[in-house]
């Protein structure tokens, strides 16, 4: 394997509300969710993604760039990424990029991922928490103009025309070979993330996007001003790249709300039917006239 | 003009059409009737002409078939390829798609290159007009695509009003399979496939299924567990009472991502659809859409420490207790009816 070439992977990650955590101080009274009392985490198939990606560095050597669109404060993901390992990140955001749906999102990161410059592999989760729909993936790997793997579980073989891939499918799994460059999406039973570094957590705690600055400064105030921050950032490269829509040539119409073909015509609060409900008490009696009622409606035989 | 058509993306595996492709075409049925819409599935595949019939008998008014052997198990740039070429040529006002593994795999890429918009794991499917105030617009008959929004505390319904085709996907399970009628008619047309070497990027090299034993969807009782049950080793309770009744087992999904359960076990919007004579949820909360993929059940039993569950509000039977003493009550009275009926007979 002395003739393996370097291979450089871009992965996608995003910032989202923990749904899978939802206690009761996050649902108001009158049924909704308040999103702001949510922990924003790092989405959990994203990890597995950064984690593939850092593996195959580790294997073929290559670069690492760590991709997100979202508000400045989705910049702690671009944190965590760089403890974990990875060798640069970019922040997308921009206010035109807000309400965007999966194809102006997967329009907007295939401008990022372009720019960001030549790559062999693409990942990113297989989706994400807050939405479940699993589309960006393909939808990227189609904007691209590259192949997709979905569901990618296992790297089986890889060199610097191809991989070999398991899929993990519902009731079963596949063994793909395609070659590169390719777009994976990662499923979370593909590995275990690795935990930050500490060493790499010392070295970057302070990295930190523009958009965070007025924040940051409270916690840090020998620092007067913005300008001041950010050369003590620049001088140490912990700046993170933050890229606008313009900057990345993405064209107005295409990103955001304005690209979106999908729009949100109603929303409505669940109505639960009005079951006829009982009340059963938790103990030898109560199960058995319920059992008996069941009986008697040829519920249970 | 031709007629406007409602596509139904027509899934096989090994010459086997997948329930979901089948369900759909009920529902396109159902939809198109009252618009004078014409269903068209869209079959591809190797040597599976055969199975158009069975499409027609479902309710499509035309099968478009796309036989070759570059299309025997499905990858997909190659499927995606024939789709968007078609659906350029023909413009569709609807393409609905299994919300399978390969469905999910190949919707998004489709809709990607057709430019329009996707809903995913779509509950409901209508059709409706849909108003623009700020344009004074109105677009009639248009597709409401209804699923559970925002970690579902809301019904979101999204429409397509620019774009075509307006594209969804939908979970097996969530619509009913239409009765076959066999002597339905419908014309079958074969289409001239093109492809370009990049087509064939990725291949197969080797497929493992397993025929889950796990059978949701027809199961007469389901014994459910959520986050509530705390440990894999408490699903053992689970699995007694479910054996007891003739069910299975079935999970929320917290449940499976906490690695209590297989995912093959898992009830709602992302897992199965089911609509069981008897659903007992024990443990879980109820976010909807876990509702969503039970609420049908005849009779649903609730167990759960917290009286405040979302999961009582669509129970018959409301048991606020602790789910390890009171499945052995369930579990010991069963026996104990089963005993006396063998003593009686």
């Amino acid at each position: 394997m002395t003739d393996q070439k370097p291979l450089d992977s871009v992965v996608l990650v995003k910032q989202v509300p923990d749904t899978h955590n939802i206690t009761g101080d996050v649902m108001t009274d009158a049924g909704t969710m308040n999103r702001n009392a949510l922990p924003a985490i790092f989405n959990p198939e994203d990890l597995n993604a950064l984690e593939m990606a850092l593996q195959i560095k580790e294997r073929c050597g290559g670069t690492v760039t760590v991709i997100t669109m979202g508000p400045p404060k989705a910049a702690g993901v671009l944190r965590e990424a760089l403890f974990r390992g990875a060798d640069r990140v970019i922040l997308l955001t921009d206010r035109k990029f807000a309400g965007a749906d999966t194809l102006a999102t997967s329009y907007t990161l295939q401008c990022a991922v372009q720019k960001a410059g030549p790559f062999d592999i693409v990942l990113c989760g297989r989706q994400a928490i807050d939405g479940d729909t699993a589309q960006v993936g393909p939808q990227l790997a189609e904007k691209l103009g590259i192949p997709q793997i979905t569901y990618a579980e296992t790297i089986v073989e890889i060199d610097s025309e191809h991989i070999v891939a398991e899929r993990a499918l519902d009731h079963g799994s596949e063994i793909v070979r395609c070659s590169l460059p390719v777009l994976l999406t990662v499923v979370g039973s593909a590995n275990t993330p690795r935990p930050e570094s500490a060493r790499r957590r010392l070295a970057q705690k302070l990295a930190a996007a523009p958009g965070e600055y007025a924040s940051l400064r409270q916690q840090w105030p020998e620092f007067k001003s913005d300008e001041e921050l950010d050369a003590y950032l620049a001088a140490r490269d912990l700046r993170i790249a933050v890229w606008t829509a313009e900057e990345i040539g993405a064209k107005e119409e295409q990103v955001g709300l304005a690209g979106s073909p999908t729009q949100v015509h109603k929303i409505n609060f669940v109505v639960l039917g009005s079951t006829e409900s009982k009340e059963v008490s938790p103990t030898a009696d109560g199960i058995a006239a319920m059992i008996a009622e069941l009986v008697h409606e040829y519920i249970v035989g | 003009m031709s007629t406007k058509a409602i596509w139904v993306f027509i899934e096989q595996t090994d010459g086997k059409i997948a329930d979901v492709s089948l369900e759909l075409t009920g529902k396109a049925r159902e939809l198109a009737d009252p618009l004078g819409y014409e269903v068209v599935g869209l079959l591809m595949g190797q040597n599976v002409g055969k199975l158009a019939k069975r499409v027609i008998a479902r309710g499509v008014d035309r099968v478009l078939l796309a036989d070759d052997p570059q299309l025997a198990v499905y990858r997909t740039l190659p499927y995606s390829r024939v789709a968007i070429a078609e659906a350029k040529k023909r413009q569709p006002e609807i393409f609905l798609i299994g919300g399978s593994p390969n469905g999910r795999d190949f919707a998004p890429r489709v809709a990607s290159a057709l430019r329009c918009g996707l809903t995913a794991d779509c509950t409901d499917l209508q059709v409706g007009e849909y108003t623009v105030k700020k344009e004074n617009k109105t677009y009639p008959n248009l597709l409401f695509q209804i699923r559970p929004a925002f970690g579902g505390n809301l019904i979101a319904t999204i429409v397509n009003p620019n774009t075509r085709p307006q594209m969804a996907t939908v979970r097996e399970g969530v619509m009913r399979m239409p009765a076959a009628r066999r002597n339905r008619r419908g014309v079958v047309e074969e289409l001239a496939l093109e492809f370009e070497p990049g087509d064939f990027a990725l291949e197969v090299l080797s497929r493992q299924m397993r025929h889950s034993t796990v059978k949701l969807k027809e199961a007469p009782v389901i014994v459910s567990g959520g986050a509530g049950v705390g440990a894999s080793d408490e699903f053992a309770l689970l699995r007694d009472l479910a054996n007891l009744l003739g069910g299975e087992v079935g999970a929320s999904r917290a449940a499976v991502d906490a690695g209590f359960v297989d995912r093959a076990h898992q009830v709602g919007q992302t897992g199965t659809t089911v609509r069981p004579r008897l659903y007992i949820a024990a443990g879980i909360s109820g976010a909807i859409q876990h509702r969503a993929g039970m609420d049908q059940s005849s009779k649903i039993i609730a167990i759960n420490t917290d009286p405040n569950a979302p999961m009582f509000q669509i129970a018959h039977y409301k048991i606020v207790g602790d789910l390890t003493e009171v499945l052995p009550m369930i579990i010991k009275t069963l026996r104990e009816r089963s005993m006396e009926q063998a003593d009686e007979a």
